[in-house]
């Protein structure tokens, strides 16, 4: 198992130059989101207009697999319906879990190479399941 | 310094290639590698005499028995028990500290009393004590610790009230290393008629303890931290205290008779060993205790403490490297904690790994520690009685690595 399957340089520098890193107030929602075994934190604020996410921020302390995880998932989901925002969990996590990706998933696919570190696979979901249920609550308002 | 190196040769895993290396196994204050001595008691157990204890009449149970029973004299007398009958084998710290909660705590603690605990305890010895609280009614205070990781004791006074019945401390706090004053804070707890109940899952392992001196009523301690297996660990408790007490479990084993609507209970210790034990576990434990008196608690310590100096000093040469807890110097036990600026501890210890170097990243299961440092996670090197400086070396080297794969990208 070879470090760069893991630290690929598009990570690297999500983790030392996260985008949309921060809060938003107001928000549509706040959602919190954990990994208990390791004590990973992310929260995660949404404005939501007419079915579209306008703007995204989030914050929480974690490993570099999780903050650029979360970093790369605000770029990609920030102006997007939350339909699309829905689509792209749903590949993200069956790319995670092993699925060849459906469609071409642009950066995010540098995180492939976590799938080889089974431990680490909940680093980089930490931010996509936190979206999850932060559109859950959007929805059931 | 230190052990010669031909007891590595007694631990077969030492032996063992990871990603291609050497494996470095700094992780022992999560469990410790099992020297063959342990390994073969356990088989031998299993290949030889494996029966039920306390009941068969043919040879293999008697065995057995005699074995299950000679483990825990040996393992009591390892602590400075009075007696092997105050000493009841449990799974695990973690049951024996729940042990007393329940069979101590829920009889002699009440509403409006109080249970002080301290700022750095294992989750174990936290736990407990919160559902005790909450299940009686009383009240959890702690004792805070200062930025260097050692307890403030210029409150204990205040801390310690009429209505305290429990003091549950850590005596070797497993993420700072800290060597708590046990036996001063448990004559203060005396004085206020409290008992003392001692979480001694790091100190067993590393360094004599005598229970008696220590001042506590109540010890729990685990094997597989001091090269016995997985599973077995117990509790030491005074005679007195155990007596009075009521059974944890109800079952098998822990019974003097029963009836339809009744029972009544085993001497000690069985009193509190409900069901079939950990037999072959217990007996491998003995097997642990014995290779750790050969060794020489003494020993074993030393060399802890020279192998801990050594690694502070050469963590201590990585820019931007912060150790956690007691500075160079002073006593600590054979862990340091540490963080480094920029590079999240899941992520050291990730790239250690592809240098064989094992070392454990994460909260160590003390998060309200963690939390008041400001801090999510550490990482932490651990050693013991078959580490070598030339680990430490490695460990150094690997780190240096880490620091550059992360600031190549910043």
């Amino acid at each position: 198992m070879s470090l760069d399957d893991l630290y690929r340089d598009v990570i690297l520098d999500h983790y030392s130059h996260p985008r949309n890193k921060g809060t938003l107030d107001p928000a549509d929602v706040v959602r919190e989101g954990a990994n208990p075994l390791c004590g990973d934190e992310i929260r995660l604020f949404l404005t939501v207009r007419d079915g579209v996410v306008t703007d995204v921020r989030f914050d929480g302390r974690g490993c570099s697999i999780s903050q650029a995880s979360a970093s790369m998932m605000t770029e990609r989901i920030k102006g997007q319906p939350v339909a699309e925002a829905e689509r792209l969990i749903a590949a993200f996590k069956a790319m995670m879990h092993g699925e060849p990706p459906a469609e071409a998933l642009g950066d995010l696919e540098a995180l492939q190479g976590v799938r080889k570190f089974p431990v680490r696979v909940k680093c980089a979901t930490l931010g996509w399941v936190t979206l999850e249920g932060a559109l859950a609550e959007v929805g059931n308002r | 310094m230190g052990f010669p190196a031909t007891i590595r040769d007694d631990f077969p895993i030492l032996r063992v290639r990871v990603n291609g290396k050497p494996l470095v196994y700094l992780d022992s204050a999560a469990t410790s590698q099992k020297p063959r001595q342990v390994i073969d008691a356990l088989v031998r157990y299993y290949e030889e005499y494996n029966a039920n204890v306390h009941r068969g009449v043919y040879s293999i149970a008697e065995r057995a028995t005699a074995e299950y029973e000679a483990a825990r004299a040996k393992v009591a007398r390892f602590l400075g028990a009075a007696g092997p009958e105050e000493l009841l084998f449990t799974r695990n710290v973690t049951e024996a500290l729940n042990l007393v909660a329940f069979a101590w705590g829920r009889s002699h603690v009440g509403p409006g009393d109080e249970i002080l605990v301290t700022e750095m305890e294992h989750h174990s010895n936290l736990v407990p004590w919160q559902m005790l609280a909450q299940a009686c009614g009383a009240r959890l205070r702690s004792i805070p610790f200062d930025d260097r990781g050692r307890l403030i004791l210029d409150d204990l006074d205040r801390l310690l009230t009429d209505r305290t019945r429990i003091v549950a401390l850590v005596h070797v706090s497993n993420t700072f290393g800290t060597v708590n004053p046990v036996a001063e804070i448990a004559s203060a707890a005396h004085a206020r008629g409290a008992v003392v109940v001692v979480d001694g899952a790091q100190s067993t392992p590393h360094r004599p303890v005598d229970v008696g001196a220590l001042g506590a009523d109540f010890f729990g301690f685990t094997g597989h931290k001091m090269l016995g297996p997985m599973g077995i660990g117990g509790l030491w408790g005074r005679r007195a205290l155990l007596e009075e007490m009521s059974p944890f479990l109800g079952g098998g084993e822990m019974i003097s008779d029963v009836w339809m609507d009744h029972a009544t209970w085993n001497e000690l210790p069985w009193k509190f060993e409900a069901g079939t034990p950990n037999v072959g576990d217990a007996i491998a434990l003995g097997a642990a205790v014995d290779y750790l008196e050969r060794l020489g608690m003494e020993a074993v310590a030393a060399h802890e403490r020279e192998i801990t100096a050594y690694a502070m000093g050469r963590l201590g040469e990585i820019p931007g490297l912060r150790i956690l807890g007691p500075a160079v110097g002073a006593e600590r036990g054979g862990v340091v904690a540490f963080s480094i600026d920029g590079v999240h501890p899941h992520d050291i210890a990730q790239v250690l790994d592809t240098e064989g170097v094992c070392v454990r990243a994460g909260h160590h299961c003390t998060k309200p520690l963690h939390r008041k440092l400001g801090i999510g996670a550490s990482a932490r090197a651990s050693f013991y009685v078959y580490t070598t400086t030339a680990e430490i070396d490695v460990l150094t080297r690997a780190l240096l690595k880490t620091r550059e794969l992360f600031s190549v990208a910043g």
